[in-house]
């Protein structure tokens, strides 16, 4: 029996208004309401809304052997409850079929795993909190940011108390061997790792639409025939992609909505194929071995590695500036100064600094509300100027030798 | 391919600029395997021995400089031009007077490639010139000896008067002449002209219809350019003709014309780019007479490409964008002189003129400095907006910020960029701007204007309205303020003007040359 665990990342960040140096200690509104309401209104229109209808369609018509499971950041949650409360309904009812999971991350989609493991387990804490809250469940697999996943953060998401981590099935991290098994993360005893199968992941995020590909056009029974291929002691074949590939990247008028509306008939077709969640694969596969990350992985970019938000000097010297403000921050005991720093941890506003214009670079400035990385840069600076003061920070401006 | 390149040189003490783009496009064509012929107007006595021929004012070949090699490399004809073709070049200074006014220029003369064959024509058109500076120049070129023709009907020569007179224009004097058509008929009139006179054998310099004299004003002078260069046309073989700016549309009209081959003009700048809404519409004709006799019409950026759309009225099929390139230099660094300045230094450096923007440097500056103090603002150049703008800035209270350096030669515009924490750009209307690219080249980081060419290629520049001055000024503060976006900026920006290069240029020239010449 081969397992086809689909997860679906949603993900939005509060982005930051056009903040100038002369703002700082004179406005402390750092985030665009109007730009983070229209976009979360236009995703939530083509995307979230007709597809998480369209999945509670196919987990009813299927009688249950359709599952799949959801992983929604914390800033995404608070901007849908706002602007787009319906969509939180359909994830409650999508939750009490049993059919659907959804997974833990870190509140604010940041990268705190690698930099501060208080803020890490906090965040995981609070998200956790709030999973309970939606769905009535303790979530047990945990995702993190991008799913950037090495052997330490394994192990403090076991510690966390989860049963699985999810990763990318990157080639540099498992070599030879296959994605389509659990391995156990070298240095932990119980945790599983689930791997990315980013080659089928990838041709319904990516290629679907690329009149380019060989393979286009990509139906469901196409899409069927190649997992059926695969070796019979492959175990489970993880879909692991943004759920805004529905809608959003792939328009509709791709097809995108008409291929996942038969992707779960082809198969269940298929005698060996059915639909699992993570959370039982966990419970019913064993790994087949240790797998060693002692180095982070990710799934963006070409690279599969941390370049995209901390790759130039700029995203690091900023990254550290906003970490070093946690201690601060937390001393002030103001739980709105929290959330927004907090708020100004979420990934995003780094990924806006990459300059890797060139090849993976492109992708970055369609996600970006910046004209340039150093736009992106020097505002979250200005911002971050201004959250200093407020806390009490020195100055901490770095003037030309 | 061969092609007839109406180009200018490197101007003395100027960098960027037309004489800069030319020379690096040759270089490019050269890489491309594109032979040029490369012709230059140079007033007499700025000649330097380069492998080079060099046409008589009178369109008499005064000496063949480029020796046997050039010529064995050309597979044009030996110059027939003037059948003195060994006429020893001091023959003729010694009749003009006293030439050898000594060069201060700093920057290297041209050194051609080897593909590329030289032709200096005597005249005094440089590239910037308007028509009161070409005034001025002559009457220097005349205090040297030189001859001037006050007589607008000598430098049109007669067969022009004869054209004129037939009533396809209106009298010609250069300041009525607003009209393209009229260009058009002048500019076509010097084709049939030097035709005639070629399928005559008329080479004879006894018969020559220029005087030898410079034009007085700038407009005879452009039109008398036209005449010589399509006589020297008729002597090469080449496949097309390629115009660069309006002083040579004319000479790139008559040119083609006179040999059948297709005109490609290439706009550096336009009227608008000059005097914004207040253009001169002499040079306005000149432009648009260019801009619609040509076969197409290479645009150094799409902003510029914009501005002849709407403004000159090309047809945007006609339109191709060529982005300038840097010239890569191996010594970078030579200049990293010790700081003297204590505090961050912003530099502005260009022409100071309106379309510049000067002034919201200033502005931006006034407020930068109520927050920083410590913050050195230098404006280095000249211009007629110069005075103004220094007592602007007295009154913004920038008396101990700002520092005039006025206009900044060769290896001091070097020693300055070196001092720079910043270089900005608050052009209004800049159709491609160089000194952005050679400030990265230097280590300085920049902002440009949004309102420029060169903002279309660059990524690793902070860009800018040029009137959003809130913006610029906090952009300046965060430059000056976040040592890693510095640092950042001047390790893409350096990488990043490294992989501007001509040759790239040159290729795909080459390929806009052969959508005309199939």
């Amino acid at each position: 029996m081969t397992a086809v665990t689909f997860y679906f990342q949603i993900h939005q960040p509060y982005r930051l208004r056009q903040y100038s140096f002369f703002d700082v200690g004179r406005r402390h509104d750092y985030f665009d309401d109007l730009e983070n309401e229209r976009i979360i209104k236009r995703v939530a229109d083509k995307c979230y809304r007709p597809m998480t209808l369209l999945l509670e369609e196919l987990v009813h018509r299927y009688e249950g052997r359709f599952r799949c499971s959801f992983s929604v950041s914390g800033t995404a949650l608070d901007q849908l409850a706002h602007w787009a409360p319906d969509v939180i309904d359909t994830f409650r009812r999508l939750s009490e079929t049993d059919c659907v999971e959804f997974l833990c991350e870190t509140t604010h989609h940041s990268l705190a795993s690698l930099v501060d493991e208080k803020e890490f387990r906090d965040q995981i804490r609070s998200h956790k909190a709030r999973i309970e809250a939606l769905t009535g469940r303790t979530p047990t697999t945990f995702r993190n940011t991008e799913l950037v996943y090495s052997n330490h953060i394994a192990r403090l998401a076991e510690e966390c108390g989860f049963n699985a981590i999810m990763a990318e099935g990157a080639d540099h991290l498992i070599g030879w061997r296959s994605p389509h098994h659990l391995y156990r993360p070298e240095g932990t005893e119980s945790i599983l790792a689930m791997l990315r199968s980013y080659k089928f992941s990838d041709d319904i995020a990516f290629r679907f639409s690329n009149r380019m590909w060989e393979e286009w056009p990509l139906d469901a029974h196409k899409f069927t025939r190649w997992i059926n291929d695969l070796p019979e002691s492959d175990e489970v074949v993880g879909l692991f992609m943004d759920f805004e590939t529905f809608g959003e990247h792939q328009w509709e008028d791709t097809g995108i909505f008409e291929f996942m509306r038969h992707l779960p008939g082809a198969i269940l077709e298929e005698e060996r194929l059915s639909f699992a969640l993570p959370s039982e694969i966990a419970a019913n596969v064993d790994p087949i071995a240790r797998l060693d990350a002692v180095l982070p992985v990710s799934w963006a970019d070409a690279e599969r590695d941390l370049t995209a938000w901390l790759g130039n000097p700029m995203q690091r010297a900023a990254h550290e500036a906003l970490y070093e403000l946690a201690p601060l921050v937390r001393a002030t005991g103001d739980p709105a100064i929290l959330e927004t720093w907090r708020k100004l941890t979420t990934s995003d506003h780094f990924y806006y600094m990459c300059v890797k214009f060139f090849s993976d670079g492109d992708v970055h400035k369609y996600f970006s509300p910046y004209s340039s990385p150093y736009d992106a840069y020097i505002t979250l600076m200005n911002v971050m100027g201004d959250l200093r003061q407020r806390i009490g920070a020195p100055a901490g401006l770095t003037s030309p030798q | 391919m061969r092609v007839l390149m109406l180009g200018w040189e490197l101007p003395p003490h100027i960098s960027g600029g037309l004489g800069t783009a030319c020379q690096g496009l040759v270089e490019g064509l050269d890489h491309a395997g594109v032979e040029v012929v490369f012709v230059v107007p140079r007033a007499h006595g700025d000649e330097q021995a380069g492998r080079a021929r060099v046409i008589g004012g009178d369109g008499v070949q005064l000496s063949n400089i480029s020796g046997q090699r050039a010529a064995a490399q050309s597979p044009s004809p030996a110059p027939v031009l003037a059948g003195v073709g060994s006429a020893p070049l001091d023959k003729s200074v010694g009749a003009q007077g006293p030439e050898s006014r000594p060069r201060v220029d700093d920057e290297p003369s041209v050194e051609s490639p080897s593909n590329v064959h030289t032709i200096l024509v005597e005249s005094p058109l440089r590239p910037y010139q308007d028509a009161e500076s070409y005034s001025d120049y002559v009457q220097g070129l005349e205090a040297d000896g030189k001859k001037v023709v006050r007589d607008e009907t000598q430098f049109r020569g007669h067969q022009l008067n004869e054209q004129l007179r037939a009533g396809q224009s209106e009298s010609y004097s250069g300041a009525a002449i607003t009209d393209p058509a009229a260009w058009e008929a002048l500019a076509l009139n010097a084709a049939k002209t030097a035709e005639e006179r070629f399928l005559r054998g008329e080479d004879n310099p006894a018969e020559a219809r220029f005087t030898g004299g410079y034009g007085a004003d700038l407009f005879g002078e452009v039109a008398r350019y036209a005449q010589v260069v399509a006589e020297i046309a008729l002597r090469e073989k080449v496949d097309l003709v390629h115009a660069h700016d309006w002083m040579t549309y004319p000479a790139g009209v008559a040119a083609a014309r006179a040999l059948g081959v297709p005109l490609l003009i290439h706009v550096h700048a336009t009227e608008f780019d000059r005097s914004g809404e207040n253009p001169d519409p002499r040079v306005f004709a000149l432009e648009r007479m260019g801009i619609h006799l040509a076969d197409r019409v290479v645009c150094v950026s799409h902003f510029t490409g914009r501005t002849v759309r709407y403004r000159h009225g090309a047809d945007p099929d006609k339109i191709r964008v060529l982005h300038n390139a840097v010239t890569q230099r191996e010594q970078r660094d030579q200049w990293h002189t010790t700081r003297t300045v204590k505090g961050p230094v912003v530099l502005y450096l260009g022409r100071v003129t309106m379309q510049k923007g000067p002034d919201y440097f200033l502005q931006a500056a006034a407020k930068v400095v109520k927050l920083r103090p410590d913050v050195n603002f230098v404006l280095s150049g000249s211009g007629d907006m110069l005075p103004p703008m220094m007592m602007r800035s007295a009154r913004l209270g920038l008396a101990r910020n700002m520092f005039f350096t006025g206009f900044l030669r060769g290896k001091e515009v070097e020693r300055m960029y070196s001092m720079a924490d910043l270089y900005v750009m608050p052009s209004v209307s800049e159709p491609f701007g160089i000194t952005p690219l050679e400030a990265m080249a230097l280590d300085v980081p920049v902002i440009v204007s949004k309102q420029s060419g060169v903002s279309e290629i660059v990524a690793n520049a902070l860009k800018v309205d040029y009137w959003d001055v809130d913006e610029l000024a906090n952009k300046m503060l965060a430059v000056i303020s976040y040592a890693p976006l510095r640092q950042q900026l001047i390790d893409q920006g350096r990488d990043e003007v490294g992989r501007m290069r001509w040759e790239v240029r040159g290729g795909l020239l080459l390929t806009y040359y052969e959508e005309l010449v199939a």
